[in-house]
């Protein structure tokens, strides 16, 4: 298993990465919205050869309880075998289910999608957004992969049209609303090798990293999610320099999200 | 948001929490060990209203064979909620929340314990919240911490967690329904006590790195209260057993 660990760590120590890159440097991040047609926002994200696609589709429902005036948000990730030789078909796995609600938690957190301004009849009936992460090729760090593409996707969601008199949702006619967002979280995944801590792990250093660090921040000051994986461990000192760091990295991802 | 239901006007009354605590005040932990003959090791974690048992099976054989280790113990973590814990019926068995949450334990955990002592082996932890009122995931880390002890797994350390947050903006220990449902932001966090390593940490709401540093420190410091509490607690079990059997 940890058979390449001495040689990444070897590296690291001389603060080199195998494919020539610094500790905190990303590979390529592209972004491209509105590749799905069908789809009511959708995004494309690369970072080096990690792939990943994000749809967001829109329907309408019963609201919570708790919330009856807020629409509802739900992430979603499949890690579809096509992606990996290392995901199964079945139901999620505990990465699969770990990846979404570590994305959502950044998402819904920050208040980034208004929940509150997609009330169509309190108690009854409400928008409720569906964003679902499909990897297309996992070369490591889906985690910030998949939040690129989430906010990206609602970023450019547009709502469908409504039907009051009928109470249906027409889901081929688009209204020119755009779904209200109001934050632009970024997360930003630091791992950690013997000691050593890099970003953008790609999935031969992340097969061999101790722990995880995800951070979701949403300008320099503010954080809306953090979640240690993995086995390994932070120190507090570590967590607090990891938080500022990810506000710093976030700030060229964020760049790369369209502003319309 | 301001349009949760339910939401008390305010969470904190002339500096005190609606449960009388101050900012800084953990609620009352008991904890028990051995409550479950059957098991290798067990425990029973109330922290306030919230009352989690745990049982650890193992070392034992791996099944199914196909999450066999042979660098390393596997460690198997599952955390679930009864059905009549919360307010409102949960359905049983597993869902997305409590997928994550067996994973971020078992994370939590396996720092403390020597996995390569058990290679080819199985360590089964199973946590039940049986009454829930905040705080479930980090009682749940204090009671496999002393099952797992009481289990005579050999671990480097114990495990101690307590979240704290952010409710009514003010920071605060250890927060209990209300201000977990209704506060701003939480923070639950796990820690090796005698390295200072941090082995869980999760956060959701809106924090400045400021305030994330007046979080830790006031998680780390109750956890150095907790770090006694497991230890007091072991050494009564097995001061009991001795002298029953003398």
């Amino acid at each position: 298993m940890a058979i390449l660990k001495p040689y990444f760590t070897d590296l690291l120590t001389k603060d080199k990465r195998e494919d020539g890159r610094k500790l905190f440097e990303y590979r390529d991040v592209v972004i491209e919205t509105g590749a799905i047609e069908r789809a009511n926002g959708s995004a494309r994200v690369k970072i080096g050869n990690t792939e990943v696609l994000v749809g967001v589709k829109l329907d309408v429902g019963t609201p919570f309880p708790d919330s009856p005036e807020s629409g509802i948000l739900m992430v979603n990730a499949e890690l579809l075998p096509l992606a990996s030789p290392h995901f199964e078909f079945g139901p999620p796995s505990k990465d699969a289910v770990e990846l979404a609600r570590v994305i959502d938690r950044g998402i819904r957190e920050s208040h980034a999608v208004d929940l509150d301004k997609l009330c169509i009849k309190p108690k009854e009936k409400v928008w409720m957004v569906f964003v679902d992460i499909y990897p297309i090729n996992d070369d490591g760090n889906l985690f910030d992969a998949g939040a690129l593409g989430a906010i990206a996707a609602l970023k450019t969601a547009i709502l469908p049209k409504y039907d009051e008199d009928e109470e249906k949702v027409l889901h081929k006619e688009l209204t020119k609303t755009k779904l209200p967002i109001q934050q632009i979280p970024i997360l930003t995944t630091f791992a950690k090798l013997n000691g050593k801590i890099f970003v953008d792990t790609t999935m031969r250093e992340e097969k061999e990293i101790d722990a995880r660090l995800s951070i979701a921040t949403i300008d320099d000051e503010t954080t809306s999610a953090m979640q240690k994986g993995g086995v390994g461990t932070f120190t507090a000192k570590e967590i607090l320099e990891l938080t500022e760091k990810a506000a710093e990295l976030a700030k060229k991802l964020r760049k790369l999200i369209p502003s319309k | 948001m301001g349009s949760k239901v339910g939401a008390p006007e305010k969470l904190i009354v002339n500096g005190k929490r609606l449960d009388g605590r101050k900012l800084n005040e953990m609620r009352k932990m008991d904890i028990k060990i051995g409550v479950i003959p059957n098991a290798d090791g067990s425990s029973m974690v109330t922290l306030g209203g919230t009352k989690v048992i745990c049982s650890v099976y193992g070392p034992k054989e791996v099944l199914p064979r196909r999450n066999l280790d042979t660098e390393q113990a596997f460690l198997n973590c599952v955390y679930g909620m009864a059905s009549f814990s919360t307010p409102e019926r949960v359905r049983p068995g597993p869902n997305r929340r409590s997928t994550e949450i067996g994973k971020v334990i078992a994370d939590a955990l396996a720092p403390a314990i020597f996995m390569e002592k058990y290679a080819g082996s199985e360590i089964t932890i199973i946590m039940e919240v049986i009454n829930a009122n905040a705080g479930t995931r980090t009682a749940a880390i204090n009671a496999a911490s002393v099952a797992l002890a009481d289990a005579g797994i050999e671990m480097r350390d114990l495990v101690c967690s307590i979240a704290s947050g952010k409710a009514d903006g003010q920071l605060m220990l250890d927060l209990f329904e209300a201000e977990d449902n209704f506060g701003e932001a939480d923070m639950p966090l796990a820690v090796l006590p005698r390295t200072k390593e941090i082995t869980l940490l999760q956060m959701d709401g809106m924090l400045s790195t400021a305030e994330i540093k007046k979080l830790t420190d006031m998680s780390m410091k109750a956890c150095e209260e907790l770090y006694k509490l497991q230890k007091k607690a072991l050494q009564e079990k097995y001061e009991t057993e001795k002298d029953a059997s003398e």
